[in-house]
């Protein structure tokens, strides 16, 4: 039991917590604060098993990207300190029943499975690997799904600027 | 430098994540804190990915690579779902999955 | 034949004026829609005459044949079971073609004056172009199927005219009876037309009447109730002939179609729809004939018992247009008749020749009784005969005309009707003497009716009229045109064109019957003379002497009555109105059931569809949920 591990235990408690808080959280930007620790905490998380350049990409990807743009339409869609409306009391409890037996039925399931964990000490990654794996059309190569995603965030670039500068016509 | 920490532990806690997220979606009406849900979904999913391919299988990058692909499809979707929810607040002034309703007669 | 393809612009005609008149309806003056439709007749009578002529008396050949001069395949059920279109040129085809263009151009002409300023002008031509296509199409049919498909347009067209004054209900009301006791002998025809063709697998004329073809030298083996399939089959398709004909007990629509215009009645239930019956049994007359003895006796005997009663219903009448539509009545039946007593040959057919000839004279004589009677309405604006009286100053060209028909009904010679009467008569005392005498008590009848009818509307005393006058010109000429052919019509040598084998014959002039049968029309305008021509209660007191007999034949021995309290008291009472409570309650009870089932569960089953995300997504998970435990229970690890 180092420090290490200890941390580890830590974080992991602090995640979980903050992820409830951000669904539950009545007030939307504290929402995405806590959305914003669980992410950083995400982040060390690839950090402490020595993926770097994940760490990285989520970092700027999911905090600088996505989180931003979230706030930023909260900005734009909802008046600070409002109230967020829930469902129906007995839905919530149905949801938090569900949820939780399902949880359940899969920390069994993880509790009673042998995991067999490999010892293969190999190189520190290095991002040079990575981007050559990323385009190598090899047996363990990904530039196909890589192409695709490109496609996909085109794809997306151009829907998100025709959705959003689509001007509704007749009622408003 | 996580290997005294066992696997199963980290899945039990990406569980948690995972779960946390289903029980948002369900619960919250606003559509912006159904994306956060699904946001913590998938990096629920992702921790996933990364530890096993970390504990089990560190001679490929397979789930490495995949949470990569994840992020960026996570980003296209953000894009394209607050796209739609920006203009639907311009025409119904609610982004309240409940209030969307004009499609549905 | 290539020199009868022209015959083909004899149906194009009319049809053609009745669409472009019909489609028009309203873009053109009503003139001008009269116009093109009485073009049209006038050139239909043009190649009529000329076919007819062409066809009689420029053959050089020894007999008639029947030509086909036109066919198109129309359906082509089995291989020999075909329906054609076509156009069959024999001697009764072209007789009535005369008959129909000289009848229908008369009648056109006269309703350019008799229909002045009536509402619906140009639609009353558009029908009449509707009905001169159907009825020439009816006579030039090459097969069972064609002329069933026309004589149904004769019955629409028909039904169109009588009721004309569609605002008047008793008109609407014809118009439906007519319509309905026509369609219901016609579920005979075609019955019978299913049932020939069926055994004989041919549609067609040609082949059917043949005399040495395959149906008349094997008839149908089959018999059903004691007669054979073939008498059942002529006698169902002389059901169909005999609603067309008014033939007892079918009769009761004629009377009541006199709700049309007096032009229509002259034109449909004078001269030309209502021998469609009598057509078609002639049509096929070497089958009834040949194959089916049986079925000719049905003929005769319904043609007889017809003229007799059409007869002394008549004498009684006080409208003179329903005096004229018993008449009619009585003469069809006197044709039928004919048909039914005539053997097949040249001698043997005098009495088929004998009908068709009547069926010629009778529509001249006839079509000009109605159109006088018209013009007899037009000038006194009513029906009844009450208010008519010593006409013969007043209306001197109707008079005349009216005169010379009424003459050639009664069989006065030298006038066409004594002629084709006498033949009748003729053939009757050959064929059965019982049959002569009926016939004969109905020409007494016949005289003397008409003469009622003439004498109580010409002669007899002045009443008060209104601006009373003679009709027009558009209209006293096509009645002396008439009266020209119900003079001389009965010149024609028939037995030389008409037979029923083609084969031509010499009739001989039977002295005694013509005697008789003059003897006893002049016994009938005599007495009519007697009791109507001076006004006095003479009538009125064999009237009363009669009592109880006259109330029923002025009632028309309660047919009508009859056939209300069959079909309101047994049919609706009985019979309609329990399918009715089956329909409303088991029929409609079931699928009221099927559907308010269906509505509960749907009603119940739509939540499931509510369009609500959390509810799709939590129902999702549930069942993911319930899936996985299912798994891991049934494959512990």
């Amino acid at each position: 039991m180092n420090a290490l591990t200890i941390i580890f235990y830590i974080m992991a408690v602090l995640m979980v917590v903050f992820s409830i808080m951000a669904v539950t959280s009545r007030k939307l930007l504290r929402a995405a604060i806590y959305l914003l620790f669980v992410l950083i905490g995400v982040a060390v998380f690839y950090l402490a098993v020595d993926y770097m350049f994940l760490a990285a990409v989520q970092v700027v990807v999911y905090m600088g990207g996505i989180l931003v743009l979230i706030i930023f339409s909260i900005l734009l869609t909802s008046h600070l300190g409002e109230r967020l409306q829930v469902v129906k009391p007995t839905t919530m409890l149905f949801a938090a029943v569900l949820s939780l037996v399902s949880a359940g039925v899969v920390i069994s399931v993880i509790n009673g499975f042998t995991f067999i964990t490999s010892t293969f000490e190999g190189d520190k990654l290095t991002v040079a690997h990575i981007g050559q794996q990323l385009l190598s059309y090899d047996q363990f190569g990904y530039v196909l799904p890589f192409e695709v995603i490109s496609i996909l965030l085109l794809a997306a670039m151009i829907a998100a600027i025709a959705i959003a500068k689509y001007k509704h016509q007749g009622k408003s | 430098m996580i290997e005294n920490i066992p696997l199963s532990h980290i899945l039990i806690f990406s569980t948690l994540i995972f779960f946390t997220g289903v029980y948002g979606f369900l619960t919250r009406k606003n559509m912006i804190t159904m994306l956060i849900s699904i946001e913590l979904v998938l990096n629920a999913v992702n921790i996933n990915f990364v530890a096993i391919n970390k504990y089990m299988f560190p001679e490929q990058l397979e789930g490495h690579f995949f949470t990569l692909f994840i992020i960026g499809i996570a980003a296209a979707e953000a894009a394209v779902a607050i796209a739609l929810f920006i203009n639907l607040y311009r025409n119904i002034r609610s982004i309240d999955v409940d209030e969307v309703t004009e499609m549905k007669h | 034949m290539d020199s009868y393809q022209f015959t083909i612009w004899i149906l194009i005609l009319p049809f053609v004026a009745f669409l472009v008149t019909g489609v028009l309806n309203g873009k053109l003056s009503p003139t001008i829609s009269a116009g093109i439709s009485i073009a049209a007749i006038a050139l239909v009578t043009a190649l009529s005459y000329f076919t007819a002529i062409s066809y009689f008396f420029l053959n050089s050949a020894e007999s008639y044949e029947a030509i086909q001069a036109a066919s198109v395949t129309w359906l082509r059920l089995t291989d020999t079971l075909i329906i054609d279109m076509g156009i069959i040129i024999d001697p009764i085809s072209a007789m009535m073609l005369v008959v129909i263009s000289t009848v229908s151009l008369m009648v056109h002409i006269y309703s350019t004056g008799y229909m002045k300023g009536e509402d619906g002008y140009a639609r009353y031509f558009t029908f009449l172009s509707l009905f001169s296509f159907a009825m020439l199409g009816l006579v030039l049919a090459t097969n069972l199927m064609q002329i069933y498909i026309f004589w149904e347009l004769v019955g629409v067209s028909s039904f169109l005219l009588i009721g004309y004054y569609y605002k008047k209900p008793t008109a609407i009301a014809a118009a439906k009876k007519a319509f309905i006791v026509t369609r219901f002998a016609d579920l005979g025809f075609l019955i019978g037309i299913l049932l020939l063709s069926y055994y004989t697998g041919t549609f067609n004329f040609m082949e059917i009447t043949n005399p040495e073809g395959a149906l008349i030298s094997n008839p149908i083996a089959g018999t059903f109730m004691g007669f054979s399939v073939m008498t059942w089959a002529l006698v169902l398709i002389f059901i169909g002939g005999a609603g067309k004909s008014a033939m007892f007990p079918f009769h009761v629509w004629l009377p009541d179609a006199m709700e049309g215009p007096t032009p229509v009645s002259a034109l449909i239930h004078a001269a030309t729809m209502v021998v469609a019956g009598v057509y078609l049994v002639g049509r096929m007359f070497s089958v009834y004939a040949l194959a089916a003895p049986e079925a000719l006796e049905v003929v005769a005997f319904i043609g007889a018992f017809t003229s007799l009663f059409a007869a002394v219903i008549a004498i009684v009448q006080t409208d003179i247009k329903k005096v004229l539509a018993y008449s009619t009545i009585s003469q069809l039946g006197y044709m039928m008749l004919a048909l039914g007593i005539s053997g097949y040959g040249a001698e043997a057919g005098l009495g088929f020749t004998a009908s068709m000839f009547h069926l010629f004279t009778h529509a001249f004589f006839k079509a000009l009784l109605f159109l006088g009677a018209g013009s007899i309405i037009h000038a006194v604006h009513s029906n009844e005969m009450k208010d008519m009286g010593n006409l013969r100053k007043h209306l001197p060209s109707t008079h005349l005309t009216f005169l010379i028909a009424t003459l050639a009904i009664a069989g006065i010679p030298p006038l066409s009707g004594f002629f084709s009467k006498d033949e009748i008569l003729a053939a009757a005392w050959q064929a059965n003497k019982l049959y002569f005498a009926v016939e004969y008590l109905v020409a007494g009848l016949t005289a003397f009716y008409m003469f009622r009818l003439y004498f109580r509307v010409f002669w007899g005393q002045e009443r008060k009229y209104d601006h009373i006058h003679e009709s027009p010109a558009s209209m006293t000429v096509p009645l002396w045109i008439l009266a020209i052919g119900a003079v001389f019509a009965g010149f024609l040598p028939f037995s030389h064109l008409v037979t029923s084998d083609g084969q031509p014959f010499d009739t001989h002039f039977h002295w005694s019957i013509a005697l008789a049968s003059v003897g006893i029309a002049l016994i009938g305008i005599l007495s009519a003379n007697a009791l109507y021509r001076k006004e006095s209660d003479k009538s009125a007191k064999i009237r009363a002497s009669l009592g109880g007999l006259y109330v029923l034949v002025d009632n028309k021995f309660y047919m009508d009555e009859f056939y209300l309290f069959v079909t309101k008291k047994i049919i609706f009472r009985y019979i309609t109105s329990s399918a009715a409570w089956f329909d409303k309650h088991i029929v409609d009870g079931l699928m009221n059931l099927i559907g308010n089932v269906t509505m509960a569960i749907s009603v119940r089953s739509r939540n499931f569809q509510s369009g609500n995300v959390h509810q799709y997504a939590m129902v999702f998970l549930t069942g993911l949920l319930l899936i996985v435990m299912v798994y891991f229970y049934f494959n512990p690890n």
